[in-house]
């Protein structure tokens, strides 16, 4: 369990790292490690190079720039779990974090690694997605902006061009007085990688329907994935139960679900349905005051 | 390449290999043989060690990243030689250890959580070690130590008056 041998460069800035970038074809840059590392000691990753932007102080913040919510690349997870300004405007994001990894990785954990890796169970891209994240990244001199629903394209591939480095990720922030989130997600072990996992946000009227909702539904297809067709229909409704369990069941029925040893495609349709379902739910007591639900998707 | 590592407050300028993990370093170079390498793959928590006071991996580190950030491993926890941090004794009370190979991990991701914060409850507790893998399986003595260890040193400096 060593990895192969590579050259080690630290970035002092963006620039000096987009250039080692373009000039080695191999070079891999390296944020938090948690599972670039794994991948490098197991040998399925040989980088030549390792351009390690840990120390880039420009490409760690958490700042409302007007647009949304903008959090540099290297922001580590255990900084935005703790974050007083994602809780009040970005409350999915907080939500979600505490099931990524362990406390020990999300010490080192980026929230940039995590979206670049694009693992198809991981909860970062499944809430960039669910919210419109819109994510920017650098790639030699230029600099350019990709909605997340745009990133993602397969399990760990993604759009980022070759030689581009992921600078950061802005989520909107839905502007609203009655505003609630959900999340679940089922997995065989407390933090390890989800079978399947979902995420919702809602915003209530002040008549009580809702007024805007967004589904999104992680690990069970290639990449997560948004229930626009149920979003659409339960807009505009009361969101009972029965309503949301139909359209969600509808969005969810053709999907190319994953299938392991852990996890058949039929399972993974079946508890999406229900973990989609149940974050609605939440994400509307949440709206409406009631006390938000501890994750408990124990099997 | 040549590095300097800041572990338990001595500097040791060492030359390392790019690929060398943190983990690697502090047992062959730096002979700190209380980090266990288990799983290698960030997996059992047996690596734990404490970057500016935080816990973490240190096999998923390489220690050239490490270079300039004070680490503390568990042979950096006690007092003096020869004795014993709150902690290690109240694991060693409740039998907290059994075979006794993930305790360092424990016992430091233990310092991280109660200098975080002094009155875990037990699911907090249960939580922080969520990451560490106990193939004896005694959790049980592991957070029961932690909760003892948390009492005694919320009592610890405290006039009596104040005591319950």
């Amino acid at each position: 369990m060593k990895a192969a041998p590579f050259e080690y460069s630290r970035a002092a800035d963006i620039d000096e790292a987009c250039a080692w970038l373009a000039a080695d074809d191999s070079a891999r840059v390296i944020a938090g490690g948690q599972t670039l590392v794994p991948m490098m000691v197991m040998r399925l990753a040989r980088p030549t190079r390792l351009i390690d932007i840990n120390r880039i102080a420009a490409l760690s913040y958490i700042r409302n720039d007007g647009d949304g919510v903008a959090i540099g690349a290297t922001t580590r997870q255990c900084v935005v779990e703790r974050d007083a300004l994602v809780a009040a405007q970005v409350p999915l994001l907080a939500r979600a974090i505490p099931n990524i990894g362990h406390a020990a990785t999300r010490a080192r954990g980026t929230i940039g690694g995590s979206l670049a890796n694009a693992d198809p169970a991981a909860e970062l891209p499944l809430i960039a997605i669910t919210l419109d994240a819109v994510l920017s990244y650098r790639a030699g001199e230029e600099t350019a902006e990709i909605p997340a629903r745009e990133f993602f394209i397969g399990p760990m591939i993604t759009t980022l061009p070759a030689g581009g480095c992921l600078t950061g990720v802005r989520f909107s922030v839905w502007q609203g007085e009655k505003i609630g989130v959900g999340f679940h997600e089922v997995n065989a072990r407390r933090s390890d990688f989800a079978f399947v996992s979902a995420a919702a946000q809602v915003e209530l009227g002040a008549d009580g329907k809702c007024k805007r909702i967004a589904i999104g539904v992680g690990a069970a297809t290639d990449f997560p994935m948004r229930l626009d067709s149920a979003e659409q229909q339960l807009t505009g409704s009361t969101l009972d139960a029965k309503e949301v369990d139909a359209a969600v069941r509808e969005a969810l029925a053709d999907i190319d679900a994953l299938a392991d040893l852990h996890a058949s495609a039929e399972y993974r349709r079946r508890a999406a349905i229900n973990l989609a379902s149940r974050a609605v739910a939440d994400a509307v007591s949440h709206a409406q005051g009631k006390k938000a639900q501890r994750n408990a998707d124990a099997h | 390449m040549r590095i300097e590592l800041n572990v338990n407050g001595t500097l040791h300028e060492i030359e390392v290999e790019p690929r060398t993990t943190l983990l690697d370093c502090l047992r062959d170079l730096l002979d700190l043989k209380g980090a266990h390498a288990g799983c290698e793959h960030g997996v059992c928590g047996a690596c734990t060690v404490l970057f500016d006071g935080v816990a973490v991996r240190s096999c998923l580190m390489f220690a050239a990243q490490a270079a300039g950030t004070p680490i503390t491993t568990i042979e950096g926890v006690t007092p003096g030689p020869g004795e014993l941090s709150p902690i290690q004794d109240a694991f060693c009370e409740t039998h907290g250890t059994q075979c006794g190979y993930c305790t360092p991990a424990m016992v430091l991701v233990a310092h991280a959580l109660l200098a975080d914060n002094p009155e875990p409850t037990r699911d907090q507790i249960v939580e922080a070690i969520s990451g560490n893998i106990c193939r004896c399986t005694g959790y049980a003595q592991i957070v029961e130590a932690i909760a003892l260890a948390a009492e005694r040193m919320r009592g610890a400096n405290r006039p009596r008056s104040l005591s319950k």
